[in-house]
């Protein structure tokens, strides 16, 4: 091992590293958000006591979790039960890798050109697909090691759901890589960035768009699609008998798996970093034009976030059969008919994409 | 580097597979399996084949072994008992069987390394997208639709089997038409 490559090695394991707190801090707040604006859609204020209008509960959470004392059910089986969680916080953070958050950006007073992504992956689509289909794993062994009945259910119905709604999250994403012509997420940024930074993939495919965003509000377990953890029927699903920091890891893995799933729509639908005119402003390559493009990127991501938050504020839960009859019935058909009419019109006036 | 990685992935997949066939409880050898195929993925990433990899994972971990961990949680199989096998025979059959497994091995190995002109890995594009893509629609495209076909007429006999025979519903008066479908829709979930 040359010191060349040393060099590239620690400077993918600094890019992980930043990228995980970012992440992480993300994530800790976004949870802050839910229980504030959920509270706002309730009228009430939700938790506004631990430090300036509640910004430090995130931290308040996490040392409550690590206090609380960790219960093993007595007829669990252990290793399983152990493996679940792991994996399902696994399988979330390892998409991460591959979106691009940024351009290339030239560190200022020198000539070092980095991209804001840690790494370039030729089929970087299918490999969050991948990646993302292993995790149904984590809950499903969950319900099964945990010996409930309770959790056997639950695992049941997400690992169901997930298979189901996987199928029309994949779908409608085909359109998308018929316009693209690649699988490379940075690639597919670069060719949504015409137009002044508004040429985005959602106007030339707003059906799968929609199909898209549906799919993967199921494909997370939220509500309207949370049947899974349905308190009322089935105390808290999968994660019945996990107490403590295996608790949060699945607490963790759902808001991560939110958060992914907001950032692939913004990179496939919404033009990833591109923010409209900010090219003709600063000029390309430049330090502030990569900034403004990362904050751009983030606030597309956050605004998914909280579309998430506000449907768990207005929707009830729909029943189990309702959602695979959605998913089978109406789900399916739609992402067939958004391929099928994105391919006509490439077919038909190639020149227009 | 590269060797590295292959003896980490290549032991994985080894260990993994002896795992799925020591393993007594059959959901863990269902889970080494899975640990299998991802290993197999990591080597064809390695063997610059990214399509096939991320196929290995999608098509096997993501969707037949999920079935597969559905079945037994499903069935609730209990512990396979360790008792005497019945049929004595088996034992010398895999015996020989092996043997004849890794003589084939050792004849693949000792004339591959004899043949003089090796592929690069990366002057090779047999595992990419594009062309695994073009292949299939253009050269291989009758033997890719007779395999849907097939594929499709196994989904069909599935649901055949499973409704106990004879695809539609048994056919009843005119009256109870309505009854039929309605019920049928309920079932059908």
């Amino acid at each position: 091992m040359d010191s060349q490559t040393a060099i590239d090695i620690a400077l993918k394991f600094a890019a992980i590293t930043v990228a995980f707190v970012v992440v992480l801090l993300v994530v800790a707040y976004t949870v802050l958000a839910e229980r504030r604006i959920l509270g706002f859609i309730q009228g009430r204020l939700g938790p506004n006591r631990v430090g300036p209008g509640g910004l430090l509960q995130p931290f308040a959470d996490l040392l409550k979790f690590i206090l609380k004392e960790d219960i093993v059910p007595d007829k669990s089986t252990r290793f399983v039960y152990f493996l679940a969680p792991v994996v399902a916080t696994m399988a979330a953070l390892m998409t991460m890798i591959v979106y691009p958050f940024g351009p290339e950006i030239r560190i200022p007073f020198t000539d070092i050109v980095i991209p804001l992504m840690i790494t370039h992956f030729d089929i970087g689509l299918l490999y969050v697909l991948g990646i993302s289909s292993i995790g149904v794993y984590g809950i499903a062994l969950a319900g099964w090691s945990s010996n409930n009945k309770y959790s056997l259910m639950g695992g049941l119905r997400a690992s169901a759901q997930m298979i189901s709604y996987e199928l029309a999250l994949g779908l409608s994403l085909i359109g998308v890589i018929l316009l693209a012509g690649t699988l490379d997420l940075a690639r597919i940024v670069e060719l949504q960035s015409g137009w002044h930074g508004l040429r985005w993939f959602i106007l030339f495919h707003p059906l799968g768009f929609v199909v898209f965003l549906i799919a993967a509000i199921a494909e997370t377990n939220r509500i309207p699609f949370d049947l899974p953890e349905a308190e009322t029927e089935l105390v808290a699903g999968f994660h019945t008998e996990y107490s403590a920091m295996k608790f949060a890891l699945f607490f963790l893995a759902e808001y991560i798996n939110m958060f992914t799933v907001s950032m692939l729509a913004t990179t496939l639908f919404l033009g990833g970093w591109n923010v409209p005119f900010a090219e003709d402003i600063f000029g390309r390559g430049t330090f502030l034009f990569g900034l403004v493009s990362a904050i751009g990127f983030l606030l597309k991501v956050i605004f998914f976030l909280f579309l998430y938050i506000w449907l768990r504020g207005t929707l009830p839960r729909f029943r189990f059969d309702q959602l695979m009859n959605f998913g089978w019935k109406i789900l399916l058909p739609f992402a067939l008919l958004s391929i099928f009419i994105t391919a006509t019109l490439i077919f038909l006036w190639p020149n227009l994409f | 580097m590269l060797a590295l990685l292959f003896i980490l992935f290549g032991g994985l997949a080894i260990g993994c597979a002896l795992a799925v066939v020591a393993q007594r409880n059959p959901l863990y050898s269902a889970i080494s399996l899975i640990g299998v195929f991802i290993s197999l993925a990591c080597l064809y990433v390695m063997l610059a084949a990214p399509f096939i990899a991320a196929v290995q994972v999608i098509v096997y971990a993501g969707a037949i072994m999920v079935l597969v961990v559905f079945v037994i949680m499903l069935l609730n199989v209990e512990e396979e008992e360790h008792r005497r096998p019945r049929l004595r025979f088996l034992v010398p059959a895999a015996v020989v069987l092996a043997g004849v497994l890794i003589a084939e091995v050792a004849f693949i190995l000792v004339t591959v390394q004899k043949s003089p002109a090796l592929p690069g890995a990366n002057t090779s594009d047999v595992g990419l997208t594009q062309s695994v893509g073009s292949a299939l629609f253009t050269q291989y495209l009758l033997p890719f639709e007779i395999t849907s076909i097939l594929l499709l007429m196994a989904i069909v006999g599935a649901m055949t089997l499973a409704r106990g025979g004879g695809l539609l519903p048994p056919r009843r008066g005119v009256n109870n038409a309505a009854s039929d479908v309605a019920s049928d829709g309920a079932n059908g979930d």
